[in-house]
């Protein structure tokens, strides 16, 4: 019988010839991954059981990320308990401030994630990997524990959506775009237990940026993972970085999908959701003038070197407008360093922007840029629920890089393609 | 057999709202169950009472995958969670630490916020108190039962790897 890309790599991983949509298995994992705020849950949880080895120390990742540069003692702690269980058990992948990045953009750039590989992290956004084609899916903290335990975990097969692409992007308009509209679309549980499988032509014409932007936010959709076919771009993305040997899977021609959704990707707009749910969706046209207070610009959503690029384009000998914030903050050390060789580090402090390390920060509300009653921010984040950035009575409007950085010129959301 | 009053809320409850990240800096228990709700119900905490029942709307517990969220809400003293559907990260989390949620999309709709309710989990059998009415959950899988019988996944593991 013939199976999605998801099915194909989960029954690899589960040491089966085929597996099919509701399928309870055990599947062996090739990376177990956990941040500040989930891991210290997770070591407690390890140890309680009595647990005293982890199963592999190369297969574990630690990222300090959440709420580093820690913001206050209650988080030292909490990094202090990662940081002495990485260190006893010789963690080989732990990242702690001064190397660490944002864990979705630092995992694939240190080659950490190939294609066909299985991965659970405890943090949401860990279906961001699905655009490198592989099985990725965010879980909590007791399934990290019993990943470091046993190197395996329980899934049920996820039955998919097929996800069409066609066309191309029209200038100024991005994955985010793209993501915004389909959770538009099929709403915030629309892929609710599924998998989101893109494909089609249009497909080969996305950056790998914007495919990583895309199936990070296959969690808004409710979705257990997004993945995209592995091609040339792929392929050229994860050579120097991946050093091991890699199984590329592709869905079979007559695999079983629950219902397809087209996407002319010609057809897009730039778009932003409004509060308090990332289905709220809107063209930017219809939502020009919404006064602001704020702009982000960063997380493991939008903080890579194209989203980068494209908002100092726009700030480019330009000023944030009088009484918005704007802070900009890159996922990683590699593309900080790279917006400092580029020159784009001082296009954004020339234009009156906070610039940061790369930390989590703003986007949960946890340090960097919380909002007080009242205030509303355009960000490059993925989630804008009831006080997502601070205060119960704040607002967050989702955007991409190029929206977010017309915003902050403007002083109030505002359309890249018509900046004067 | 669990009884309690219920606490009722819409759909999209999201893991922000449950246990607003400001908060996760302390993962104790105690200390996440003081501000269990606050962002959608500011006088939860102080209301709640040991055995007390959460009715929810589609997805609960969509959003961050923070386990901090089943745990903040077992913590407060809720006995269970009654939803249509449960965001997947949160059902898996509430199976992992052994924490009963219930998938029954008529009684989420037709129970009302302070009424009497009680389940039975072993059989999945909810029964409005207030209105005399009753309702079957959706049983789990075997293979859930076995990790919630077990007392959550850690403790069903270490059984079986020793």
């Amino acid at each position: 019988m013939s199976m999605t890309m998801t099915e194909k790599i989960l029954a690899a991983h589960a040491g089966l010839e085929e597996v099919h949509a509701g399928d309870l298995i055990e599947a062996r994992l090739d990376l177990v991954l956990g941040n500040d705020v989930t891991t210290p849950v997770a070591v407690d949880v390890f140890e309680k059981a009595g647990f005293e080895w982890v199963f592999d120390r190369d297969r574990i990742a630690i990222v300090l990320d959440h709420y580093t540069p820690c913001k206050d003692i209650k988080s030292a702690q909490l990094c202090k308990r990662a940081r002495d269980f990485a260190r006893k058990h010789q963690i080989t992948h732990f990242y702690d401030v001064g190397q660490v990045g944002i864990e979705h953009a630092l995992l694939p750039e240190k080659g950490l994630v190939a294609p066909g590989e299985t991965v659970i992290g405890a943090d949401s956004h860990t279906c961001t990997y699905g655009a490198l084609g592989a099985f990725s899916t965010g879980v909590g903290s007791t399934d990290m524990a019993a990943g470091m335990a046993s190197g395996t975990n329980w899934f049920k097969v996820p039955s998919a959506i097929k996800v069409v692409l066609t066309g191309k992007l029209p200038p100024m308009v991005s994955g985010k775009d793209v993501m915004l509209h389909l959770i538009g679309l099929i709403g915030v549980d629309g892929a609710l237990y599924r998998s989101l499988e893109f494909t089609g032509e249009g497909v080969s014409a996305l950056s790998m940026d914007d495919r990583f932007t895309i199936a990070n936010m296959a969690i808004e959709a409710g979705g257990k993972n997004g993945i995209f076919p592995v091609d040339e771009k792929t392929v050229e993305y994860v050579s120097g970085r991946v050093k091991r040997p890699y199984t590329v899977y592709a869905a079979d021609p007559d695999a079983v999908y629950e219902r397809t959704i087209t996407i002319d990707l010609n057809t897009l707009e730039p778009t932003v959701a409004l509060p308090h749910l990332p289905s709220n969706t809107r063209t930017v046209g219809e939502v020009l003038g919404l006064p602001i207070d704020q702009v982000v610009i960063g997380s493991c959503t939008n903080g890579r070197i194209s989203d980068m690029r494209i908002a100092a384009d726009i700030l480019r000998e330009r000023k944030v407008a009088e009484g918005v914030r704007c802070i900009v903050i890159p996922a990683t050390q590699e593309i900080y360093m790279e917006c400092l060789r580029e020159g784009l580090a001082e296009i954004f402090i020339q234009a009156g922007c906070a610039f940061s390390t790369p930390t989590c920060g703003p986007c949960l509300g946890g340090h960097m840029g919380c909002m007080c009653e009242g205030e509303r921010a355009v960000s490059t984040t993925n989630r804008n629920f009831v006080g997502r950035m601070g205060h119960v009575k704040s607002e967050v409007i989702l955007a991409s890089p190029a929206v977010a950085a017309a915003s902050a010129v403007r002083g109030c959301i505002a359309d890249p393609r018509t900046l004067e | 057999m669990l009884t309690g009053k219920v606490f009722k809320y819409g759909d999209n409850v999201d893991t922000d709202v449950i246990i607003p990240a400001r908060y996760l800096n302390n993962p104790d228990p105690a200390a996440l169950a003081q501000h269990c709700m606050e962002d959608i119900d500011a006088g939860f905490a102080s209301a709640v009472q040991p055995g007390d029942i959460i009715v929810g709307g589609a997805n609960f517990g969509c959003g961050s995958s923070r386990e901090h969220a089943p745990i903040a809400i077992r913590a407060a003293g809720v006995s269970c969670v009654i939803a249509p559907s449960f965001a997947r990260i949160f059902y898996r989390n509430s199976i992992n630490i052994g924490f009963p949620i219930l998938e029954c999309a008529e009684a989420a709709q037709e129970i009302q916020a302070g009424d009497q309710v009680s389940v039975d989990l072993d059989t999945g059998l909810i029964s409005d108190l207030t209105t005399g009415k009753t309702y079957q959950a959706t049983a789990f899988p075997a293979f859930l039962q076995q990790i919630i019988a077990a007392g959550g996944l850690l403790p069903y593991l270490k059984a079986k790897v020793g």
